[in-house]
């Protein structure tokens, strides 16, 4: 145990120690805002030393045995820090740091023992993400991914009291699980062929070439679901949108920044088992571009803000595995770290739209610019580093996945990136317009946050365009110029086509919807993905539970109903015999005797 | 036919006709009959046993059986008086308060 693992192990601990206090002791709990204080501290400190952590670039690595046996322990658990880590580290600490501080404005006016709860969660998030980041193995990254999925479900359904939300967490959950089962098989998989969660031996293995096993591509496209389901990829890219029933700053922390990124995190991380199985690396490529595409249509129709916002994560998400698929891990982590500040910021300044407008409809927004120009502001920001406009963050993080995805020749992708990067800017600026802009109908009087909610907003937007210029001073941006005037021109497409319909009202939206009327009816029917769920789980899994419950009934229940019928019956008709006249029991006496004699006589 | 199986033959019909009488009698008092008459047909035998196989066992047994006899008559006939007294009847097919 040197500083390089002691410090990271504090990181995890601090968020550990308040969660342990909060759920244990109820009246701090209750406590409501002290609540709140007692685990933004702890935040606080841990991302002090997660920034000492990432700027010291500390490597190393501590374990322990977990699971002992003779051969030694069947699995370790500790920490593992490098780069890759540190990064994630700082990463989680702040976007938790500043949703906590900014949740305590957002929900202040939720009752205590309710602000308590979500403080209690928030800290058990920090717990499991830091914990997954810090992995040295597949089966520590296993359970931490499984409680982060936990929090996600409790976050999600925090106003349990609504339907919606209660039914948006259950959807969450199962669907994550979905993926969940093919990871745990691969996790096992691998290890029933190798004999080691441990990703040091796994990796010096695959560097060996010594990794000849049977269906490997099978073990990694297992463990590949895993993060389908997590970071919502095509087919599992359903539950996010509905995810967001959650409260804002939640979104922004779980389903923006964090959480969802632990599936590209995880693609990151194993690049090396990956990089064995070229197959299931061009899948990888090919669901990323196509989820990309995919959500980036859905987002262009949708009306609600936040779901506009969580299309646009799951197509950025789409982005990161792109570039993973590609072999360009670097790539796709450095979009995950650029877009888990702006999406954040852009989350959070939509909840501050939220909080004062009442309403996530952008169409009963507008001319907000004027009401509040601090959040218009920092929203602007994070809409030009999503749509990919230098020198923000988000520019060259795009740059890099476009650029590796070209090079690895995955031309197919990168064409529905290039498309997806459009439509990027397109609806986020159609947001803004209508939104920020336009005349000035919104709904009740709109005012701008208090400092608790603005302050983690500033705070994004500088680190927004200071990241930005960070990466241009860096000069390893090695896109090739068409490739960055490609990029330019469709951001500037997209913003044009957002401008002209929505604030010039040139081009009228319903006009240019029935124009490309097909791929509207489908893009607001969600491409019938949902409906097929839905179809799915009434047709096979209610139709399956009606089978059992006929079964139950009528078969099951029907024996016993028969047996139980016989019974009576049966002690009806015997009653008969007890008639109550002594003579006619003597009969049976004497018959019986008489029976008994001539068997008697029969089988001497 | 010996003299011990003639004894028996006797007894099997007096036990066989009392048998008859205490199942086809409907009168309680005409069952009490029919009991006696197969209470003394075993009497029969045990006399008889006792005679041919000169063991007076079988003689003192039917003393006690005799006296017991009379006791039950006794009690028998007791409750026929008090069922009669309750019910106005002593027909054995209308005494079924035991019916199931």
């Amino acid at each position: 145990m040197t500083l390089p693992t002691v410090l990271p192990l504090l990181v995890w601990v601090l968020p550990f120690a308040a969660f342990v206090l909060l759920a244990v002791v109820a009246p701090l709990r209750r406590a409501g805002p002290r609540a709140g204080l007692l685990s933004i501290g702890a935040m606080g400190v841990a991302f002090m030393a997660a920034l000492v952590v990432w700027v010291e670039d500390f490597r190393g690595e501590a374990t322990w045995s977990w699971i002992p046996s003779d051969g030694g322990p069947i699995a370790t658990v500790g920490v593992l820090v490098d780069p890759v880590s540190n990064a994630m580290l700082v990463l989680v600490t702040l976007v938790s740091l500043l949703v906590q501080v900014y949740s305590l404005a957002y929900l202040g006016d939720e009752p205590p023992a309710s602000l308590g709860r979500y403080y209690t969660y928030q800290s058990l998030f920090a717990v499991s993400m830091l914990g997954l980041v810090l992995s040295p193995g597949f089966l520590q990254m296993f359970v931490f991914w499984e409680l982060v999925g936990l929090c996600s479900y409790l976050l999600i359904g925090y106003w349990y009291e609504r339907p919606a939300a209660a039914r948006a967490a259950v959807k969450a959950f199962w669907i994550t699980k979905l993926g969940d089962v093919g990871f745990v098989i691969g996790i096992v998989l691998l290890w029933s062929a190798t004999g080691t969660f441990d990703f040091g031996e796994l990796f010096a293995k695959a560097q060996e070439h010594a990794l000849a096993i049977d269906r490997l591509g099978t073990i990694m496209f297992l463990i590949y679901l895993g993060a389908v389901g997590k970071s919502a990829q095509f087919p599992l890219h359903v539950w996010l949108p509905d995810a967001m029933e959650g409260p804002t700053p939640v979104s922004a922390l779980i389903h923006a920044a964090t959480m969802v990124t632990a599936g590209v995190f995880m693609v990151t991380r194993a690049e090396p088992l990956f990089a064995l199985v070229p197959e299931v690396l061009t899948l990888i490529g090919w669901v990323g571009a196509f989820t990309a595409l995919l959500a980036a249509t859905m987002a262009c129709v949708e009306s609600d803000i936040k779901r506009v916002l969580a299309y646009s994560t799951v197509s950025q998400l789409g982005y990161m595995m792109a570039a993973a698929g590609a072999g360009a891990a670097d790539a796709g982590f450095l979009h995950l770290l650029t877009h888990g500040l702006f999406k954040a910021l852009l989350f959070l300044a939509a909840g501050a739209v939220i909080h004062t407008v009442g309403t996530n409809d952008i169409f009963r927004m507008g001319g907000l610019f004027r009401a509040m120009p601090q959040t218009a502001l920092v929203f602007i920001v994070g809409t030009l580093a999503l749509a990919g406009v230098p020198p923000l963050a988000g520019f060259f993080s795009k740059e890099a996945v476009l650029s590796g995805v070209w090079e690895a020749q995955l031309t197919g992708p990168f064409l529905m990136l290039a498309l997806t990067a459009l439509l990027t800017a397109f609806y986020m600026f159609r947001v803004v317009f209508v939104a920020f802009f336009g005349r000035a109908f919104g709904a009740g009087h709109p005012h701008e946050a208090p400092w608790l909610m603005r302050g983690p907003l500033w705070l994004l937007a500088a680190l927004t365009v200071a990241v930005g210029i960070r990466l241009a001073m860096g000069g390893e941006h090695e896109a090739p110029a068409w490739l960055v005037s490609l990029s330019l021109a469709l951001a500037f497409a997209g913003f044009a086509l957002a401008w002209a319909m929505y604030q010039r009202g040139v081009v009228d939206p319903a006009t240019f919807a029935s124009a490309l009327a097909p791929l509207d009816f489908l893009a607001r029917r969600r491409y019938g993905i949902d409906a097929l769920y839905g179809g799915l789980y009434r047709g096979l899994v209610l139709g399956f539970a009606r089978l059992i419950g006929w079964i139950d009934r009528y078969l099951v229940d029907g024996v016993l109903n028969v047996l139980s019928a016989l019974t009576l019956r049966g002690g009806d008709g015997l009653r008969r015999i007890q008639n109550g006249r002594p003579q006619d029991y003597v009969y049976g006496v004497a018959f019986g005797v008489l029976l008994l004699i001539v068997w008697a006589q029969l089988w001497r | 036919m010996s003299g011990l199986q003639a004894y028996l033959v006797l007894a099997a019909l007096v036990f066989a006709i009392g048998l008859f009488g205490v199942l086809t009698r409907r009168n309680a008092v005409g069952i009490l009959l029919g009991i006696e008459l197969m209470l003394n047909a075993v009497n029969i035998n045990l006399v008889a046993f006792a005679r041919f196989n000169g063991d007076l066992g079988g003689v003192v047994f039917t003393l006690f059986t005799i006296s017991i006899t009379v006791a039950e008559v006794a009690v028998g006939l007791a409750i026929v008086i008090a069922i009669f007294r309750v019910r106005r009847t002593v027909e054995a097919d209308r005494l079924d308060l035991l019916r199931g």
